[in-house]
């Protein structure tokens, strides 16, 4: 359901530096509606700092990265659930004594309009008719991740495969058109991995959410990415499609770690790719 | 045994607890959700008393309305210190931010020296009936609306928390401020609603306290006395701070009857609470609700 889509998220000549390091230098990528593009790279390669860039946490000394058309830049971090930019983290962040429901409920924040004193008057004032309306959608998200049973459980009781589900539910919550997902899979055993991946294809297929993805398992990127982005040490080493990528031989280098000199002498054939 | 006197004690206690619990959560509130450690708390209630008293002796307007008036005050007053006075100081050294609240308690204590005088002020009979009767007993009008006013705060605050929309945004916030973030929840605004509810239960507080006894600047030393109650309960509990300060209300009032039946040393009534703080902290380190993790200040 790709290629002719239009341009969703574009990132132009994005640095970041901290201090002495460049976390960044001169990353330009785009993604468009509806496909799932992974960002794949060695350890410290960027990879985190780049999605953190998209969803505000870094701010890059230069580049423009544009959204629908509109600049992200300076824009508030809270601001880009609103816009329809939701994200999970790399080191489970789920709001561990609240329960699953509850986790879920905060991603509907930015869409609730009654506040606690119109809340009072629950019959009249509306508040009721919107709660119904968003805990149906919150259920809709429950089923549509299979995780009806553990819906009233505190999460951090949960293991760690459904933890993440929780994390991906909560994030589906806020409405997102583009979803970014700091490694899904990290740490699960094969069986939970392959009900991630089609989480997030259904995700992507079913809702027509817009996926970025940052994953180490190569064979899950491979079979579900529409196109692949290869950092490393902070440069983008390679794009394209997962074939085309998987058979470059700077991404081979990188991650069979080959001398940097060779990498180094080709540097203007690489960013031409 | 003087078994009247330890019953009217104790329900003293109760009433004087409920009134320490509600003052904790108010600095449990902005604890959990800023990580600021309010020692300004007792002075907000002051003010909160003073505006009260303000509208009532100098304004002329009817109890209720000017009850109604320094509440709005406070919340009004509560937003703008959080935006003056801390949020300059978000992500400074928590150390900093406690010096700003110290500065800030000694600031409002001179204010209100200078605007309200030194002198205790009383408030004007408020209540038709000095006192009124349930089951025989005769309890002053004034404790009876403390208890009241504190069962239907912390009743809101229950009710908040539990179901509001903002209330989850605020625990998720306090939870972990990034992550609740990018669930497209403004922290800037949550910071300043704990500090306006904060200002506004405080003044609950502050009137109540004024009717009970007198309005004075002294009373800020409950800002003082609720740190037993906070840390019995733990830094970070809502409920813990309602329970520690229970514990302490009873606990000085039992203090009192056993120094004044037995022991005569004197003052036992202050002393007390903090003798107690001390050995809970040596069993429980973080309280009796509280996580591990608190800042040691």
């Amino acid at each position: 359901m790709v290629q002719s889509g239009e341009l969703l998220l574009e990132a132009k000549g994005i640095n970041l530096r901290f201090g002495g390091i460049r976390a960044l230098t001169d990353v330009s990528f785009n993604v468009r509606k509806g496909e799932v593009f992974s960002i794949i790279g060695p350890n410290g390669a960027g990879k985190t700092s780049m999605l953190n860039c998209i969803s505000g946490r870094y701010k890059p000394q230069e580049g423009e990265i544009t959204y629908k058309g509109r600049s992200l830049i300076g824009r508030s971090i809270n601001d880009r659930a609103a816009i329809g930019i939701g994200r999970t983290f790399q080191n489970l962040a789920l709001f561990g004594h609240m329960s699953v429901l509850d986790n879920i409920m905060v991603g509907r924040h930015h869409l609730l309009k009654n506040n606690f004193l119109t809340g009072m008057f629950y019959w009249v004032g509306g508040a009721r008719k919107e709660e119904l309306e968003h805990r149906r959608a919150v259920e809709d998200i429950i089923d549509f991740l299979e995780i009806q049973h553990v819906r009233n459980e505190p999460a951090g009781t949960l293991s760690y495969g459904l933890r993440k589900r929780v994390e991906l539910a909560r994030a589906i919550a806020i409405n997102p058109d583009l979803i970014l997902l700091d490694e899904p899979m990290a740490g699960m055993n094969l069986e939970e991995k392959e009900d991630m991946a089609r989480y997030i294809l259904d995700l992507n297929e079913e809702l027509g959410t817009t996926v970025v993805m940052i994953e180490h398992d190569m064979g899950v990127v491979m079979d579900i990415s529409n196109r692949v982005m290869v950092l490393d040490f902070g440069k983008k080493i390679a794009a394209g499609l997962p074939e085309e990528v998987m058979a470059d031989e700077h991404v081979r280098r990188a991650y069979l770690g080959e001398e940097d000199a060779l990498l180094h002498d080709e540097e203007g054939e690489a960013a031409a790719l | 045994m003087n078994w009247d006197l330890l019953f009217q004690l104790l329900i003293n206690g109760l009433i004087v607890g409920m009134l320490y619990g509600v003052v904790a959560m108010c600095f449990v509130l902005i604890y959990k959700s800023t990580q600021v450690v309010n020692f300004a708390q007792g002075e907000f209630l002051v003010l909160g008393a003073w505006v009260c008293w303000f509208f009532i002796m100098k304004m002329q307007l009817p109890f209720v309305l000017a009850f109604l008036f320094a509440m709005a005050f406070m919340t009004i007053f509560g937003i703008i210190v959080q935006m003056v006075v801390l949020r300059p100081l978000i992500g400074e050294p928590i150390i900093s931010v406690i010096m700003v609240t110290i500065g800030l308690s000694i600031f409002m204590q001179a204010l209100m020296n200078w605007m309200f005088g030194n002198s205790a002020e009383r408030f004007p009979a408020v209540f038709g009936e000095n006192t009124v009767s349930i089951g025989g007993l005769q309890v002053e009008t004034a404790y009876l609306m403390s208890l009241v006013l504190s069962v239907l705060v912390m009743g809101l605050f229950y009710y908040f928390f539990k179901f509001s929309r903002y209330g989850l945004a605020m625990r998720a916030t306090a939870y972990n401020q990034q992550v609740a973030q990018s669930l497209g929840i403004s922290v800037k605004q949550v910071f300043s609603m704990a500090w306006a509810i904060s200002a506004l239960v405080s003044c609950i507080a502050g009137v109540v306290l004024g009717l009970v006894n007198a309005v004075s600047n002294s009373l800020a030393i409950i800002g003082i006395k609720v740190f037993p109650a906070v840390i019995v309960g733990g830094l970070d509990s809502i409920i813990g701070a309602v329970v520690g300060g229970v514990i302490i209300g009873v606990l000085e009032n039992m203090a009192e009857f056993v120094d004044g039946q037995f022991l005569h040393i004197g003052n036992m009534y202050t002393v007390a609470p903090f003798y107690v703080l001390i050995i809970i902290l040596m069993i429980r380190p973080y309280g009796l609700f509280g996580t591990k993790d608190i800042e040691r200040i």
